[in-house]
């Protein structure tokens, strides 16, 4: 076999791999939807479920998932951006910093019911949180951060250490320098790696189950008063989010139209979390011409 | 390489009455981690001319250089220890504001290293900060500093476009043009002009001429022709050492160390 009939030969197996994987990725995806689009209806997007007859929705679920993600995104945004920031831009090299650097990169490797398990201890049973919103955000910063962090820290170590010389050199401190010139540079890496996080977020069941909680109550959606039991703001109610759904009607679900609605919620939450992965795409790429090619005022 | 006596050096000094010093270094060494780079060097930069530094590649004149600012700050491993005198301020001790010195002594780098922002961005971003804001002295400040940078007549229509579509020879002297903004009393050049065809080499080097009015330059380079066309004194460096410092024209056509005659007639190593 000579060297151009051995390229033939590799070439094709690549191509073989890359489009049965594309196969069954796209079967699985048109399995999903074609089961599950047709249940979904504004009815069932915006009513709550049933335990025992058929007919229910997925409305405060869906409400739950995007409330947790808000929540979590909220206390994970800047704790991840300071933390990379500083690992990236502050942090010398010693060993103290080597350290935090391979815990985040054991942490952001830890299975998610483990993340789960660790939170339930923690937030639900020592802290006493209970099975609540703030409990399932709590955790899913836990499980998030680690990777939030290394994305932060990845996108502004790829900006080229001659950006931070051209403005140390023109005696702007260390902090513009970071934040005007650095971390615009980065901000579509970092906000790309965001949204794809709110995505794994998003879809997250394991991390939740024993901290978020399993029930969603009726939720009064007309009283937004966070403190006020069923407002849907309140951050101490038990919220069983969608994906936390679908593993409950699958395990234990006891009303008729059980393998409709599961279907249903899994269309909806593969949709959901398509947007987020394309959004990050589009988002970042949107962001990385506005920053570089723009007139836009540097103020 | 030939082994050249360390030891043996000519150093022009100037006295207050001849030359008002700018800058100078007195036994300056830069150590990495525990190599010392440059061993002791000590050197006068007089003010509104142009110094350059000479010497092979490898022998710490960027080191050098970059001590000048305290950009060696930026290397964790890098150690200045010596006194760098600017305005009868030691600004090599730790108490000094570095943030504050930098706006009087600037730094063009050997690659350009626009901001990616616009040209008119990269221009005004740092005096912004340091306070500028009105919109008619900031674009005033855009015209002249590109005119000093020759670069006006080409971008003036392009001004709120990306900086990263000019061509390389366009960044860098945007890139001096951003450090003349800061009207700094001391402006080093790290080989500006080494990534650029000859044309664009002529008008960065016609660029520094006239800069040399209102600036005090020192430039390190590789190109002896380019150091004697605009450089009124040349120091020649050798493996950390500054062998030689006088005017340009004596370096290069009766040079008093056996090194420096070596190099500049090319029969060096
Ligand atoms: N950040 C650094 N860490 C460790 N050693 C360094 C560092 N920067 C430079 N050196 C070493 O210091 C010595 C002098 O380097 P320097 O860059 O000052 O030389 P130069 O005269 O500017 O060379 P060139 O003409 O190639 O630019 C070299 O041996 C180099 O390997
Ligand atoms: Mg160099």
């Amino acid at each position: 076999m000579n060297v151009k009939q051995q390229d033939k030969l590799a070439t094709g197996v690549l191509y073989t791999i890359a489009s049965l994987i594309i196969l069954v990725l796209a079967s699985l995806l048109a399995f999903i939807l074609i089961q599950g689009l047709p249940r979904v209806t504004w009815h069932f997007l915006t009513t709550p479920a049933r335990s025992f007859e058929a007919g229910g929705g997925i409305g405060i679920q869906l409400f739950n998932s995007f409330y947790l993600l808000v929540l979590a995104m909220l206390i994970s945004v800047p704790l991840s951006l300071g933390a990379g920031i500083y690992l990236s831009e502050y942090a010398k090299k010693n060993w103290l910093t080597s350290l935090i650097r391979t815990s985040i990169e054991i942490l952001s490797s830890l299975p998610s019911v483990v993340v789960g398990l660790f939170g339930f201890l923690i937030f639900v049973i020592q802290f006493k949180f209970g099975f609540s919103i703030l409990s399932g955000a709590l955790v899913l910063t836990v499980f998030n951060l680690p990777l939030l962090t290394r994305n932060v820290e990845e996108s502004l170590a790829s900006i080229s250490s001659m950006q931070r010389e051209a403005g140390l050199a023109l005696g702007l401190s260390r902090w513009e320098t970071v934040t005007r010139i650095i971390v615009p540079e980065a901000l579509p890496g970092i906000t790309t790696g965001m949204i794809l996080g709110a995505g794994r977020v998003f879809g997250e069941a394991a991390a939740l189950i024993y901290t978020a909680g399993q029930s969603a109550p009726a939720l009064d959606f007309t009283n937004w008063n966070p403190f006020y039991i069923a407002s849907p703001l309140n951050p101490l109610r038990p919220a069983e989010t969608l994906a936390v759904h679908i593993w409950k009607i699958n395990s234990e679900g006891i009303m008729p139209d059980a393998v409709a609605v599961s279907a249903g919620a899994s269309a909806v939450l593969i949709i959901a979390v398509l947007l987020f992965n394309l959004s990050a795409r589009w988002f970042g790429q949107h962001l990385y011409q506005k920053m570089t090619s723009s007139g836009k005022k540097g103020a | 390489m030939k082994d050249y006596d360390l030891t043996k050096t000519s150093i022009k000094t100037f006295t207050a009455a001849e030359q008002e010093i700018a800058l100078s270094t007195e036994d300056l060494h830069v150590a990495y981690g525990d190599h010392e780079q440059i061993k002791g060097v000590t050197l006068q930069f007089p003010r509104y001319k142009i110094s350059a530094i000479i010497g092979s590649s490898g022998s710490g004149k960027s080191t050098y250089l970059r001590s000048l600012n305290r950009m060696n700050d930026e290397i964790q491993t890098a150690r200045v220890t010596g006194k760098i005198m600017y305005r009868g301020l030691d600004i090599n001790r730790p108490n000094i504001d570095v943030f504050e010195m930098r706006k009087h002594i600037g730094m063009v780098f050997q690659r350009p290293n626009p901001f990616a922002k616009s040209i008119y961005d990269n221009i005004t971003f740092a005096p912004q900060r340091h306070g500028i804001k009105g919109k008619q002295e900031l674009d005033q400040l855009v015209e002249t500093t590109l005119q000093q940078a020759g670069l006006w007549n080409e971008v003036k229509d392009t001004l709120h476009k990306s900086a990263l579509a000019l061509s390389g020879g366009q960044q860098q002297r945007l890139c001096i043009a951003r450090a003349v903004a800061m009207k700094p009393d001391i402006l080093l050049l790290d080989e500006p002009a080494s990534a650029l065809d000859p044309i664009s080499t002529s008008v960065v080097e016609d660029t520094l001429a006239q800069l040399k009015e209102h600036y005090t330059l020192i430039i390190v380079t590789h190109n002896m022709q380019q150091a004697a066309r605009i450089s009124d004194y040349t120091a020649f460096f050798h493996q950390g050492v500054a062998l030689e410092y006088a005017a340009t024209s004596k370096i290069f056509t009766k040079p008093a160390i056996q090194a420096t005659d070596d190099y500049v007639s090319g029969h060096f190593g």
